[in-house]
């Protein structure tokens, strides 16, 4: 079963010459019980993309199906079916943690009696419960975003809808966060519709992960088969002390195949190229000039540069 | 598979160097930095999920209720003092003009005070409250949960007006015992003060959530309020022609010569009944209006 069936979704932002194509002519199926990625730079056309979804965008062109049902024909599916984040918290920005949580899941129809039980695991599981009463605009940013997750994800919806919802997360919440939509997925089979521009979030928790490029889908499979299809090139990256040797045949092969970023080296060859221009770096009069390397099987980033992604915001870490 | 030297030993190096890569390296958990376990199976094949009911319009309204309650109440208490001041004030200026002896313009501007305050709440703070979610594309949130906007928009204004219901009684009383009226038909006060409160609400969410940007709502809102007050205040008879006009379609009007009546020696019932049937109506109509409208603005 599909929990989405996108067909041809197009949306223009704007009119006239100022117009931007935010999303063009997207294909996309998400499976029931998986955590589906949306993966791209800023500016990319995520955020449109979901808000189509849910219903807070009107697509151009195209159709939205949920569960085998055409949302425009049914406009209260995605509110009934999906706990949805996204990107502003102004509504529940005065409110303690615990109210929103608590009045959030009886908009959810969470019943009277149940409601404390509820927002209380679900504070306890996202580490929220010491902030409790505390409201939203007063806690950092991680804490913040942490609270509107829990919004998200109480009531138990079959299908959650989130927006960058590890942004701005020290790596404790980050991981309390997949915690969660992990334990939703394996136990009740919930589907997860995921925006990320966090290459290593997109590696660690998605199923499946669509790369978009100027909202177009330039790819879209599970992070191991999209890394295997790409290439089987490794990243050597080097930083130097000072500048290396010029004359040295080995820096100058690598020097006119690197992006560079002041004295740091990205280059990408195939494993055994990158092997043997190590070993010389590493034994000639360049190793002097090396403070630091690493080589690094594909990323997702390299996916994402290889299938001819321009930006370069994408997150490591 | 990362390799990061940690010291700068070059057979060490070339020695971690030597196996090959792994032909499918990145399903070795140990390549990445995370801790988190990799991708389960999905589970077997699922049918469709129970779909969810829409929430009830009377749990929705309970439950944006009683957040916005909770939306810092110590920055709405002084609000709730400049809503009756300001009321309170014009009934003392005007104690200084009008002739205390004609209960007939007494008994208005004792109504007109009290329903500007309910119009300070339900159109000024209203309107400036959507029009911030709206440019904040914070209504979202409302938009994506299964309630009735219409559910939305009253639970807030609700939450505003229990601030405002004090405010209405002391500017109430305090008029009456100004202009030495009678209180005992004060008891309009609940519905007037309700159906008063619906009616502006809506117009003030309309309004707010029309306006293309936040400033623009807020200066709306208190125009809006500026009308109330000149047209509720100022005794019907000594308008001009244009004003009495714009006082019959200003659905307030209605409110304040309902509450008025009440302050009257000989009530004449029919006609209030009759005036606060007006304030259902209009209230009805603009509160649908303004749900309809919260829908189709966070929508575009």
């Amino acid at each position: 079963m599909l929990s989405y069936a996108v067909r041809g979704l197009t949306r223009r932002h704007g009119v006239g010459e100022h117009s931007v194509l935010a999303n063009d002519r997207i294909d996309l199926d998400v499976r029931q019980g998986e955590v589906f990625g949306v993966l791209g730079p800023n500016g990319a056309g995520k955020t449109t993309l979901v808000r189509q979804l849910m219903g807070l965008l009107r697509p151009d062109a195209g159709t939205i199906m949920m569960f085998g049902r055409d949302i425009r024909a049914a406009p209260d599916l995605p509110a009934r079916l999906t706990g949805y984040l996204g990107q502003d918290d102004l509504a529940l920005a005065e409110l303690p943690v615990a109210t929103a949580v608590a009045t959030t899941a009886r908009m959810r129809g969470v019943p009277r009696a149940a409601v404390r039980e509820v927002r209380d695991a679900i504070l306890d599981e996202l580490g929220l419960t010491a902030v409790a009463d505390r409201p939203l605009a007063r806690l950092s940013g991680g804490q913040r975003r942490l609270a509107c997750v829990a919004t998200a994800l109480v009531g138990d919806r079959p299908v959650l809808v989130l927006d960058e919802p590890t942004t701005g997360l020290d790596p404790v919440a980050r991981r309390a966060v997949w915690g969660a939509l992990q334990r939703r997925r394996d136990t009740t089979g919930t589907t997860i519709v995921l925006i990320t521009h966090n290459v290593l979030e997109a590696e660690s928790v998605l199923d499946r992960v669509a790369v978009l490029e100027s909202g177009r889908v330039i790819a879209c499979d599970t992070p191991g088969q999209l890394k295997a299809s790409v290439s089987g090139d490794v990243r050597l990256d080097l930083a130097w002390r000072h500048e290396p040797p010029a004359d040295d045949p080995t820096v100058a092969m690598l020097a006119g195949l690197a992006t560079t970023n002041g004295r740091r080296w990205t280059v990408r060859l195939d494993p055994a190229t990158a092997r043997e221009a190590l070993g010389r770096l590493t034994t000639g009069a360049a190793l002097a000039a090396l403070d630091d390397f690493s080589l690094a099987t594909p990323s997702l980033e390299d996916v994402y540069l290889t299938l001819g992604g321009a930006s370069r915001d994408l997150e490591r870490t | 598979m990362t390799i990061v030297p940690d010291a700068r030993d070059a057979s060490a190096i070339l020695s971690a160097l030597q196996p090959e890569p792994s032909p499918e390296p990145f399903l070795d958990p140990s390549s990445g930095p995370s801790t988190v376990p990799l991708p389960l199976p999905i589970p077997a094949r699922l049918g469709p999920p129970k779909m969810p009911l829409a929430t009830p319009f009377g749990t929705a309204f309970g439950a944006v209720y009683r957040g916005q309650l909770a939306r810092s109440k110590v920055g709405r208490i002084p609000l709730l003092f400049v809503a009756s001041f300001q009321s309170i004030g014009i009934l003392v200026l005007l104690r200084g003009i009008l002739d205390v002896d004609n209960t007939t313009a007494a008994g208005q501007v004792v109504a007109g005070s009290t329903v500007l305050v309910v119009a300070f709440v339900a159109l000024n703070l209203l309107a400036q409250r959507f029009g911030a979610l709206r440019a904040a594309g914070a209504l979202d949130y409302y938009l994506t949960l299964p309630i009735p906007p219409a559910a939305v928009v009253l639970g807030t204004a609700a939450s505003y007006a229990t601030f405002a219901a004090p405010g209405t009684v002391i500017t109430a009383v305090l008029g009456a015992l100004l202009y030495n009226l009678p209180i005992t038909g004060l008891w309009l006060l609940l519905p007037v003060v309700l159906l008063s409160g619906v009616c502006l609400a809506g117009l003030g969410a309309v309004v707010g959530l029309l306006a293309p940007r936040p400033e623009l709502a807020t200066i709306a809102g208190q125009l809006g309020m500026s009308i109330v007050l000149f047209l509720g205040v100022i005794p019907a008879d000594r308008l001009p022609e244009i004003g009495r006009f714009a006082r019959d379609v200003l659905p307030s009007s209605y409110a304040v010569d309902a509450l008025a009546a009440a302050f009257q020696p000989g009530v004449d019932w029919s006609k209030v009944v009759i005036d606060l049937a007006v304030c259902a109506a209009v209230g009805i109509a603009a509160l649908a209006v303004a749900a309809v409208t919260l829908r189709r603005v966070g929508t575009s």
